[in-house]
């Protein structure tokens, strides 16, 4: 299919070498894109999968090899231009002039762009560069917190959230002493409520994880002999890693006086992924239409992938707007958690099968009457039969009984 | 089109049985097999593509 916008385009620039980069560059050259492309990167290696680096890749179980997402040779396929490390790192857009100028001042002038900056971890301030406190966002990171998890470790786990929980079930795996310091009253509170909370909870705690809830870390500091928290209430704890995962900060700051608009530390664009002409958005950094016209930003791993090869498409001329059903996964331990849509701490949460007390279990959530997203413990073939509900906006009590 | 299942890739995620029930079936795990020999009738290959490229683990490949 070759479009007006495509014979108008000789060169596209792909801003960002992840999943969502590397997607739309796949989507370009499947579509027909045939003219310059270019993909930037602030990272040395090629693109990489982002969820083993938590899991099997931390554990051991998978190799460096394997957490690459293409082979040289399929990437040399693409035929890309490529400008990969930190001297690469794109530092201004001029959208009216159609121009991204990366760190070593090259000015890359471009017909299209793809921006998939994706996001960074979030730091504890002051405690970047203290010897053995780590986050875990890059190969790099995940090389580095590899070679202190040992057998006897003692690991302090700073947040509760999806890379917080997957390290602390990793490293309990690895023999490590593990404690989990949160300020809200569940693990991944935020994101799937107080009900699903409270399993993981008991699940930790049962595979021998101190949780120490509803409580934040004042202050961290070097010892002679590793590191030391104090708690907001006073706990003292040492350790001798810490694992620092308190989210992800998007990387929109180097498009601040680029022409685009930034709403909540996301792009804003229209439901084909597009925020200007000629400039398309993916992955953790894109803003857009959701159900009824609300406004998200999703930082899930398949919904990168999945708009990096929508925006492609959008910047070749589809009208299409993007839909999709938000999905994300955790490993921790044997047990395989997946949710689907986007719920609140507030929805009501209802269980269709099984028990969150019994590890297996199927949970449905509602929000003034609306179906907002479900959640499986070992549950994914009931899970998935949900998933066409999301698609044509079915009532709570539909889901309900759906698979009644 | 003929598609197939590695089942040492596939984690279960049974995102290929929520796009594409009639080709996929999936285990208490969620583990994923082709229906019966992976041959896809022409009317469901769209949706054999959605299920290829949606698969988070690479784990579908199409073998025609």
């Amino acid at each position: 299919m070759s479009s007006e916008r495509e014979r108008l385009m000789d060169t596209v620039v792909v801003v960002g070498a992840g999943l969502a980069g590397l997607r739309a560059c796949e989507g370009l050259r499947q579509k027909g894109y045939s003219g310059r492309l270019v993909l930037v990167g602030d990272e040395v290696h090629d693109p990489y999968d982002r969820p083993p680096l938590s899991k099997q890749f931390l554990a051991g179980t998978v190799a460096l090899e394997q957490v690459m997402l293409r082979s040289a040779e399929e990437l040399g396929g693409l035929g890309l231009e490529l400008r990969m490390g930190p001297e690469h790192r794109a530092r201004r857009l001029d959208v009216a002039a159609g121009v991204v100028e990366l760190e070593d001042g090259e000015e890359l002038a471009f017909d299209g762009l793809v921006l998939a900056t994706g996001s960074r971890a979030r730091h504890l301030p002051g405690t970047e560069h203290l010897p053995g406190v780590f986050t875990l966002r890059s190969l790099d990171d995940a090389v580095s917190l590899k070679a202190v998890l040992e057998s006897g470790a003692r690991l302090l786990v700073v947040g509760a959230g999806f890379i917080g929980m997957e390290v602390a079930a990793t490293a309990r795996a690895l023999g490590a002493a593990v404690t989990v310091v949160e300020p809200l009253e569940v693990p991944l509170g935020r994101v799937i409520g107080p009900l699903a909370g409270e399993a993981l909870t008991r699940l930790h705690e049962a595979h021998g994880v101190r949780l120490l809830l509803g409580r934040g870390v004042a202050s961290l500091e070097a010892t002679p002999g590793g590191l030391r928290a104090e708690l907001d209430d006073g706990t003292t704890l040492e350790a001798d890693a810490v694992l620092v995962g308190i989210g992800a900060v998007p990387n929109v700051e180097w498009l601040d006086g680029s022409g685009l608009e930034i709403e909540e530390s996301g792009v804003i664009c229209d439901s084909t992924l597009e925020a200007a002409p000629g400039v398309v958005v993916a992955g953790d950094i894109a803003r857009w239409p959701y159900v009824k016209s609300e406004r998200v930003r999703l930082e899930h791993r398949t919904n990168a992938a999945e708009q990096g090869e929508h925006a492609a498409a959008s910047l070749l001329g589809s009208r299409e707007p993007f839909s999709t059903v938000p999905y994300v996964w955790s490993d921790q331990y044997d047990v395989k958690i997946q949710l689907l849509g986007i719920p609140r701490p507030t929805d009501d949460c209802e269980v269709l099968e099984g028990s969150f007390e019994e590890g297996s279990c199927l949970a449905v959530y509602g929000r003034q009457g609306s179906f907002t997203a479900a959640i499986g413990f070992h549950k994914a073939r009931s899970l998935m039969r949900l998933r066409p509900l999301f698609l044509r906006g079915a009532t709570f009590d539909e889901a309900r009984t759906a698979l009644g | 089109m003929k598609i197939r299942v590695d089942p040492d890739r596939c984690q279960g995620h049974a995102r290929c049985f929520g796009l594409a029930p009639e080709l996929f079936e999936i285990d208490d795990y969620g583990l994923s097999t082709v229906v019966g020999d992976g041959r896809v009738p022409p009317e469901l290959e769209e949706r054999a593509r959605l299920a290829i490229a949606n698969c988070p683990e690479y784990a579908i490949d199409d073998c025609s």
